[in-house]
């Protein structure tokens, strides 16, 4: 019974990827763990290796093919002891094995698909030969689908030309900028230097800036994260990333206690001019201990600053402005956005102000009030809404604090109803802090209660289905605005 | 002390022969504080060391199949494989006794659960998000328990576990229930600073912990020696006078033998240890990771000159085993691990109201 080698998802958000090279040919006796062929996915090179024992009889799709969809047949294997020569299909033809001019079409010998070789069943087979891999189930796909449908430009004079990039290459260009001004400043954690980023954002930089530069760390977070403060302190202006902001939970003290409160404690003498960046927020099934949005703990903290960019250019232009910033930023990004591409503007010094939300979208009927990448589901849901013939205003709050009120005010002095969109959890959120600011300061405008739209109040679960259930999504933000509207 | 250590290897050596102590252990940093007796490869007959073979073999094919459903889209989010560190967890916990010995580790932790005889069932069932699973599928590939084993997860941040290991230590001597921690961590995890902070406690109050450094050589994508200044890591416990011990990790036999050095010293009331285990992963961190940080040919290198399952089989077939023997095993393995898949992929996923229980015990 042969073995169908199918295209496999390699990373949560893989649909298709490239299949680089071939490290076996047909004719080849595998066994399990042999590296099979290297297969570029959206993220990174992966190497696709053998589970079952057994001969490669045909290469199905040639090396250099890209956008193959996960879960078409690849290859074909017998398995071990069968005679691989009664299954070698396709006549001898040989795939195209030219790179540069292989195409899906003219580098595959037959009908591409599950069609291939159509072999009866057997009680034999390889117990899951016959799933086809698929994307995993996530409620993240959602998210990001509600990113890629809207569309959020910079702020940006008629005629301003454009490029297209991800938030991943923004972020890495804003930093790169930033060190080639200014030699004081570096980038320190884990995996930064020689594996180019845990998520590729300082990718390329320790070929520019070298190892002094840029520096790679042991797993201490608690450690690093003094070590840059203290740096800070003494007249650099590090930039610290964690792999992820869950892991900053271990240096939480060094950011609140020793960074955030040094200028006032010294009466204004000692400055602590940092960032500490890194993903924040849920990302795909990564479970309960990988998936907690801090915006609301550190946007509790005199002393800090804390930015949550979307687009982006807002992640160029902020990121660009808190490593000028004396004050220490926390600055959090999210791995979904990491990469949807937006338009950036080419401009010599794209730098944007702190402490300046953003009207993405406008509208008359009620606001949407969000930030990371709850604007998209905001921005989606105002979609939807418009085809029901409610115009929302969505408002990107881009910093956490300093909070913008003065947009937020002036959106409900027009609107008169408030709905907050955030990915997090709902109580002591940032959506709690709007309503506050709604009651104390808009209470006037108001026509209807402040609606919040958060996550479920539970850690977030691993399931599938449970995970949908708890994070934010855009019928529930409709769901919520028609509500205000009395709709 | 110089006498009261030569008394206490007088003792052991009537006591128990298997693991009595060589007169060849490296000498002390300071002679005159005991130290336990340098470990012995473990002499098992055929029987025993078909049951570590078999063990080493479930986790092998487990972790295949899981890096499998992986790629078929069923398992999602971090998905650590333990392939190629199977010889640690069977060596170490086949001396333990489950239920009164209580476990603890990282993200890596499906080995550890199928070497203290956890259901692959409902580990499987758990990768795959559902109800079934250990965690009724709220916990996944990271976050896994079984308190009727003693088995305290799966934790997924860096280091944690020594913390907590250190923890329960602590609760075993309260109790004095005669249990043993066996707290697992990384050459990565091994940097930070909560692992020196539960060191300085765990000597000072003399708590029942083996502290199990799995030093397989790459914290993700940084070697131990770009991220260690100390690179050999069971001199980690120096300055709190913790023994410590460097064990070859791809023989399971040294490993077991390593084991009963260690659980003889802390069963005897004589507080923690350290042990490295000098091992290997053969797959990424997680299966996201393309592992550019070696070359293909160092993880052949190991796979063909020291992979634990295999010397096992050659060890096994000089005892006489035959192949078609080792072939069934092969078999019933593949059987069992066939079985956990398919369970793991036709259970349901949990019910809807699930999301909102297990939060508090408590109704307030």
């Amino acid at each position: 019974m042969p073995i169908e080698l199918k295209m496999p998802a390699l990373s949560p958000t893989m649909e298709e990827g490239t299949l680089a090279k071939w490290l076996v040919k047909e004719g080849d006796a595998v066994k399990s763990g042999d590296i099979l062929a290297e297969i570029e996915t959206d993220k990174a090179t992966m190497e696709f290796e053998a589970v079952d024992e057994g001969t490669i009889t045909r290469i199905v799709v040639a090396e250099g093919t890209d956008e193959v969809k996960v879960g078409a047949v690849i290859a074909i294997m017998a398995a071990d002891g069968e005679d691989a020569t009664d299954l070698a299909a396709g006549g001898g033809k040989k795939p195209e094995h030219d790179a540069a001019t292989a195409t899906p079409a003219e580098s595959t010998p037959a009908p591409s698909g599950d069609k291939v070789i159509e072999q009866p069943s057997d009680q034999k087979t390889e117990v899951h030969s016959d799933v086809t891999p698929h994307q995993m189930e996530t409620a993240a796909r959602d998210l990001v689908a509600s990113v890629a449908h809207t569309r959020d430009e910079p702020d940006m004079p008629a005629g301003t030309e454009m490029v297209r990039q991800t938030v991943r290459d923004a972020l890495r260009d804003a930093m790169a900028e930033e060190m080639r001004k200014d030699e004081r400043v570096f980038v320190m954690g884990e995996e930064v230097a020689e594996y180019q980023g845990a998520y590729k954002v300082t990718q390329g930089l320790l070929d520019e800036f070298g190892p002094k530069r840029v520096v790679d760390t042991p797993i201490t977070e608690y450690g690093f994260a003094g070590l840059g403060t203290g740096a800070a302190m003494g007249g650099l202006r590090p930039i610290v990333e964690f792999m992820t902001f869950n892991f900053a939970m271990q240096a939480i003290d060094h950011i609140i206690n020793s960074a955030a409160k040094t200028n006032y404690m010294s009466g204004g003498q000692m400055r602590c001019p940092i960032v500490f960046r890194g993903p924040n927020g849920a990302a795909a099934r990564v479970g309960a201990q990988h998936s907690q949005n801090y915006g609301p703990w550190y946007a509790a903290v005199p002393g800090l600053i804390v930015i949550a960019p979307y687009s982006a250019a807002d992640a160029k232009g902020l990121l660009k402005a808190a490593i000028r910033s004396e004050d220490p930023v926390v600055f959090l990004e999210n791995e979904l956005l990491y990469g949807q591409s937006f338009n950036v503007p080419k401009v010599e010094d794209y730098v944007l102000p702190i402490g300046k939300a953003k009207v993405v979208r406008e509208g008359k009927d009620v606001t949407l009030v969000s930030y990371s990448i709850g604007v998209g589901v905001a921005l989606d849901a105002a979609n939807q809404l418009a085809e029901q013939g409610i115009e929302a205003e969505v408002i990107d709050l881009r910093t956490l604090r300093p909070l913008d009120r003065r947009t937020v005010l002036a959106s409900l002095a027009k609107t008169n109803r408030m709905v907050c969109v955030e990915e997090g959890w709902p109580g002591c959120s940032i959506s709690s802090e709007l309503m506050a600011i709604a009651m104390e300061e808009g209470f006037d405008d108001l026509d209807a209660p402040v609606l919040r739209v958060t996550d479920e109040d539970v850690p977030l679960p691993y399931a599938a289905n449970l995970e949908k259930m708890a994070l934010i999504d855009t019928a529930r933000v409709v769901e919520a605005a028609k509500k205000v509207c009395y709709r | 002390m110089a006498k009261a250590a030569s008394q206490k290897r007088a003792d052991s050596k009537t006591a128990d022969s298997k693991s009595s102590p060589s007169k060849t252990g490296a000498p002390p940093p300071t002679p005159n504080r005991e130290r336990p007796p340098e470990p012995k490869r473990w002499e098992a007959g055929k029987d025993e060391l078909l049951q570590y073979y078999r063990q080493m073999l479930l986790i092998r094919r487990f972790e295949e199949r899981a890096g499998q459903l992986y790629g078929l889209g069923l398992i999602g989010g971090f998905c650590h494989l333990y392939i190629g560190q199977e010889a640690v967890a069977v060596g170490l916990q086949s001396a333990m006794e489950p239920g009164k010995d209580s476990v603890i580790t990282g993200y890596r932790d499906h080995g550890h659960m199928l070497a203290y005889g956890i259901d692959p069932k409902l580990i499987m069932a758990e990768l795959t998000g559902r109800a079934a699973g250990i965690s009724k599928g709220k916990g996944g590939s990271m976050h896994m328990f079984s308190v009727d084993h003693k088995f305290y997860g799966g934790h997924g941040i860096v280091g944690a576990q020594v913390s907590l290991g250190t923890g329960l230590g602590f609760g075993h001597k309260y109790r004095g229930d005669g249990g043993v921690c066996l707290a697992y961590f990384g050459d990565g995890a091994s940097n930070q600073g909560q692992v020196y902070e539960s060191f300085n406690m765990a000597e000072l109050w003399k708590l029942p912990i083996i502290y199990v450094i799995e030093n397989n050589q790459y914290a993700m994508g940084t070697s131990v020696n770009r991220s260690s200044a100390e690179d050999q890591l069971y001199r980690r416990r120096e300055s709190f006078r913790i023994p410590g011990l460097q064990i070859d990790g791809m023989d399971v036999l040294a490993v077991r033998g390593a084991a009963e050095t260690a659980l003889e010293w802390v069963r005897g009331g004589k507080g923690p240890i350290l042990l490295e285990l000098k091992t290997y992963r053969y797959r990424g961190h997680s299966m996201s990771d393309p592992a550019k940080y070696r070359s293909r040919e160092e993880v052949q290198a190991v796979r063909e000159k020291s992979d634990p399952i295999e010397q096992a089989k050659r060890e096994l077939e000089a005892m006489g085993v035959k192949e078609e023997d080792l072939k069934a095993i092969d078999k019933e393995i593949r059987e069992i691990v066939v079985e956990a898949a398919d369970f793991a992929e036709q259970s349901p996923e949990p019910e809807p109201g699930e999301l909102y229980t297990d939060i508090l015990v408590e109704t307030y």
